[in-house]
């Protein structure tokens, strides 16, 4: 199949029945590229995967292979590669058969599939399972059958739809690494669909943030990770603290806030005037605990839960004004202890609040302030 | 649609088809599309048609004949008088000894296996074995002789015992295998649960089991009396079918194939299916008043 | 089974239970195994007396007949024609599964994943044939045959059965082709599968165990069918269900042992098509398929 020096998704839309599953997704992927759709379940993800296969027709929008438009093609003469959550391995094939099946459809001269074929079972580490059947193989293997057979046929655009997720844990960092390795190697173009956060952090090269079916953010781990460009992004990219309150004085990017009465600065994200709501994001990590004295973003607060994670605690606070604080800690507190608080303002970040703001997690730190 | 803003590209008209469930794989429907109006739909409306064209008469005369004419009207009370009640046996027989079969036990196979044996083989060939078994000179009769528990042979043969047996001998094990497949569907820790609770066994069968059951037991019912209604060699073979088990489907096939007036026999066909659809829907509207979800089972 | 629940500490201790419910049971245990096998013993003396009979020399009023034979075997072999009766039988079973399946497993697929406007309407359609008795709608159909000069020879034959196998065939195909993941299907095609391909390599396959068990179940629906036969069928395009069925309504004209003679080989050939039926499906998918009602 032809590479593409560029895939063009043109206002890509797809309804189920009344229901928007995903609005107007405009995507430009470079060849070579590692993109990672990211966001929580029924955010629209796999509908933009399988729009791009083929496998769900658009409601509206087009999607451009270079100059040629694609997306009146079946599946299969996208030559797309695709791996899924399930794996979808033939259960009547062998694994080399799953293998060099993509081969066959393209009546490759013989010498030529066997050739391809070995190559790609070396490739996956399987050379020991080549003549068992998928049933016979443990997830992990079944997994790896599961990609090759999706790279052997150097296709010019690789989709992964959370092809690790029904792995265990030491299995799926395994995995990861194993994608990463053939990604680079074989120098794929790769759109990877997953709702965790830290795998798409880990492997991609961009990051796309889906919620109900509409792009949040587009841009490198690094911006995702430390500036999520609104607080819904933040949520899902681990600020567990999200606290609503109204905008004090506004310095520039600097901004006060004052969630349950406490004063808190933080860096802008977006734009804000005195005297209106907004959420205020903090990481769990980002807050220290009983450090050295400190004036700025400074609280004090009673331990209520605490879970061992190994080096370090999570534990739930409560201050004195009642704000519920998420914090990771390498001091040993245990429930009931009072600590001490504080905040670097370049890592609180601060957004206009929106009109979901009144509801979902925000309710009990909004309640808590009036 | 609507949502495609200005200068937005509409999606393909094949996107937009496939969207209403439309496209290529519906091909696959069109054969059997084809087969089941050309030999099920169309025969089925030309004899509707053919009825209300008699050879003589205006168009309903035909049903007004066969209404007006007690003997062929007595053929659907003769049907339904052997039918009902057979169906009926066959279903409530069928409860408590599949109930009692459920669970696993050795043997189970064989027994499921050898029931299955009357409903291969048919009517025709247990009307010919019920002949000689239940006849003056049978078997039967020759142990009741033989045990004194008659003073002459008992006539089983050649009247509606005769067609009852035999609709017994091939509608039981039907509804005996629909039951207990049925049964196995109910997930049995439900039982366990409300035993944990309290019930004893004659309360888990009534509260838990039969309720669950009953949606089961009505589509039984309606497929046994299918079977039943349509009872035609075994009432010509050990039945009386000039008297006691003229059954409709022997009107009809008379009609058609002895008087050759193809229109009364459709006539008499009609009505047969509408008696029967009758039937039925009564019992699944009553079916439709049980809970008819998951039973929690492996069925 | 009732005895796996544990009394709970409050109440007697589980001897007492076990022992008041075992006697309790014993009656009603009784009473089902009773009618269990009076039942059997009733369906032994059928079949069997068939049997002995197509043996008997002479059987008049005794217990058993005077004597032994086969010969009339011999006599029902051809005084009913009966190789090419069993000729027919087989011409025409093996065309209906053929076409059954044809035309069935494709409409099964079609059923089974999409959704589309009318579909409850037509599985409505494809289900009638089944909750229709025979005769109801083989006697309008058997005149549209007649008028079109189909009926009376074995493509009448064929045709008639056909309209309660295909829906059998949906019917019996229908969970199997559920059972498949349909992104098997979705990965065969972004490997390059088109749908010819789909079909052929990876669902055909994959539904070889349905197929055969529809194939099977059709067969034996086929051989045993009745009515509709008897109503399409001329005098060289008998089956023999059908050929039975006039030789016992004939009966007087030909020696009862005859009758029972090819009574047995018919019964014969339904137990060897049962035990291969068998090998292949549960007994109790030879009756009906209970999952698949239509309402859900």
């Amino acid at each position: 199949m032809s590479a593409f020096s560029q895939l063009r998704l043109d206002g890509v839309s797809r309804r189920f029945g009344g229901q928007a599953a995903l609005t107007e997704l405009d995507l430009t992927i470079e060849a070579g590229e590692f993109i990672a759709l990211l966001g929580p379940s029924g955010c629209g993800k796999s509908t933009a995967l399988n729009c791009l296969a083929g496998l769900l027709p658009l409601t509206a929008g087009s999607i451009w292979q270079d100059e040629r438009r694609i997306d009146t093609l079946p599946p299969e003469r996208r030559g797309f590669g695709m791996v899924f959550q399930s794996y979808a391995l033939f259960p009547h094939l062998t694994v080399r058969a799953n293998i060099a099946f993509g081969l066959r459809m393209r009546r490759l001269p013989k010498e030529e599939t066997r050739r391809r074929t070995e190559e790609a079972v070396r490739l996956v580490r399987l050379e020991d399972h080549v003549d068992k059947l998928p049933g016979q193989l443990s997830g992990g293997q079944q997994q790896r059958v599961a990609i090759a057979r999706a790279v052997v046929f150097e296709p010019s655009l690789v989709l992964m739809d959370e092809p690790l997720s029904n792995l265990d844990a030491k299995l799926r960092l395994e995995m990861r690494t194993e994608i990463r390795r053939l990604h680079q190697s074989l120098g794929l173009t790769t759109v990877y669909v997953t709702h965790d956060q830290e795998e798409a952090l880990s492997l991609a090269d961009r990051l796309v943030v889906l919620r109900e079916g509409r792009v949040q953010q587009i841009g490198s781990p690094r911006e995702l990770h430390t500036r999520p460009a609104n607080w819904h992004v933040a949520d899902f990219m681990g600020y567990r603290n999200l606290w609503r309150g109204r905008v004090g004085q506004v310095d520039g990017d600097r901004a006060t806030v004052e969630p349950s009465g406490h004063r808190l600065l933080g860096e802008v994200v977006g734009s804000l005037r005195p005297g209106v709501d907004a959420v205020v994001a903090v990481r769990p990590e980002d807050i220290r605990v009983d450090g050295p004295a400190e004036t700025r973003n400074a609280m004090s607060a009673t331990v209520e839960v605490v879970e061992y994670q190994g080096r370090e605690l999570a534990a739930e606070a409560r201050t004195d004004t009642g704000l519920l604080v998420h914090l990771r800690t390498e001091h040993r507190i245990a429930p009931g202890d009072e600590i001490k608080l504080a905040i670097d303002p370049q890592r609180l970040l601060v957004y206009p609040a929106d009109a979901s703001a009144q509801t979902d997690r925000l309710a009990d730190a909004a309640g808590a302030t009036r | 649609m609507s949502d495609a803003g200005p200068g937005r590209p509409l999606a393909h008209w094949q996107h937009r088809l496939a969207e209403r469930g439309i496209d290529r794989q519906l091909w696959l429907l069109v054969p059997a599309l084809v087969f089941v109006i050309a030999l099920f739909l169309y025969p089925f409306f030309y004899g509707l048609t053919l009825s209300f064209q008699p050879t003589k008469g205006g168009p309903l005369s035909d049903y007004a004949r066969f209404f007006s004419d007690s003997y062929e009207r007595g053929t659907i009370w003769i049907t339904l008088r052997i039918a009902l009640p057979a169906a009926l046996l066959n279903v409530l027989a069928a409860v408590p000894i599949a109930y009692r079969m459920r669970g696993r036990f050795r043997g189970k196979r064989l027994v499921t296996t050898l029931l299955v044996v009357p409903i291969t083989l048919g009517t025709v060939l247990t009307a010919q074995g019920l002949l000689n078994f239940l006849g003056p000179t049978g078997w039967f009769n020759r142990t009741l002789l033989a045990t004194n528990l008659v003073d002459e042979p008992v006539r089983l043969t050649h009247n509606y015992w005769g067609v009852f047996f035999s609709l017994v001998i091939t509608g039981f094990p039907f509804a005996f295998l629909l039951v207990l497949s049925y049964l196995s569907g109910i997930d049995p820790t439900l039982e366990r649960a409300a035993a944990t609770l309290g019930a004893d066994w004659r309360r888990r069968f009534t509260r838990v089991t039969l309720p669950l059951l009953m949606p089961g037991l009505a589509t039984t019912f309606c497929l046994t009396f299918v079977l039943a209604f349509s009872v035609f060699p075994s009432a010509v073979l050990v039945g009386n079918p000039a008297g006691e088990t003229r059954v409709i489907s022997l009107a009809a096939y008379q009609a058609a194939y002895e008087q050759y007036d193809y229109p009364y026999a459709s006539a008499i066909a009609m009505i047969m299916g509408f008696v029967e659809l009758v039937i039925i829907a009564v019992v699944l509207a009553a079916r439709s008043r049980f809970y008819t979800g998951s039973t929690g089972g492996k069925g | 089974m009732a005895t796996t629940t544990q009394a709970p500490p409050a109440r007697p201790p589980a001897t007492t239970t076990d022992r008041r419910r075992r006697i309790a049971a014993r009656p009603a245990a009784w009473i089902v195994w009773g009618v269990v096998i009076f039942f059997f013993v009733n369906l032994l003396g059928v079949v069997a007396s068939v049997l002995v009979s197509s043996f008997g020399k002479r059987w008049f009023d005794t217990w058993l007949p005077d004597g032994y034979t086969t010969s009339w075997y011999a006599r029902a072999w051809d005084e009913f024609a009966l190789l090419q009766v069993i000729t027919v039988t087989l011409e025409v079973s093996v065309l209906v599964v053929g076409l059954s399946l044809l035309i069935g497993v494709p409409a099964a697929y079609a059923l089974a994943r999409r959704s589309f406007p009318g579909k409850r309407l037509i599985f409505l359609v494809f289900l009638l044939p089944i909750l229709m008795p025979p005769i109801t709608y083989g006697i309008p159909l058997a005149t549209v045959l007649y008028k079109f000069g189909l009926a009376g020879h074995m493509s009448g034959v064929v045709l008639a059965n056909l309209v309660p196998s295909v829906p059998f065939v949906i019917l019996t195909m229908t969970p199997f082709i559920e059972q498949i993941d349909p992104r098997i299907e979705s990965a065969a095609r972004m490997c390059g599968a088109g749908l010819r391909t789909v079909f052929l390599r990876i669902l055909t396959p994959l539904l070889v165990p349905g197929i055969l068990a529809a194939a099977i179940l059709v067969l034996v629906r086929t051989v045993g069918m009745f009515e509709l036969t008897f109503l399409t069928a001329g005098p060289d395009s008998q089956t023999l269900v059908v050929a039975l069925y006039y030789s016992m309504s004939a009966s007087g004209i030909r020696a009862q042992q005859s009758v029972d003679a090819m009574a047995v080989i018919y019964t014969s050939m339904m137990l060897v098509l049962l035990v291969v039926a068998l090998r292949y499906v549960n007994p109790t998918q030879l009756v009906a398929r209970v999952k698949d009602e239509p309402e859900h």
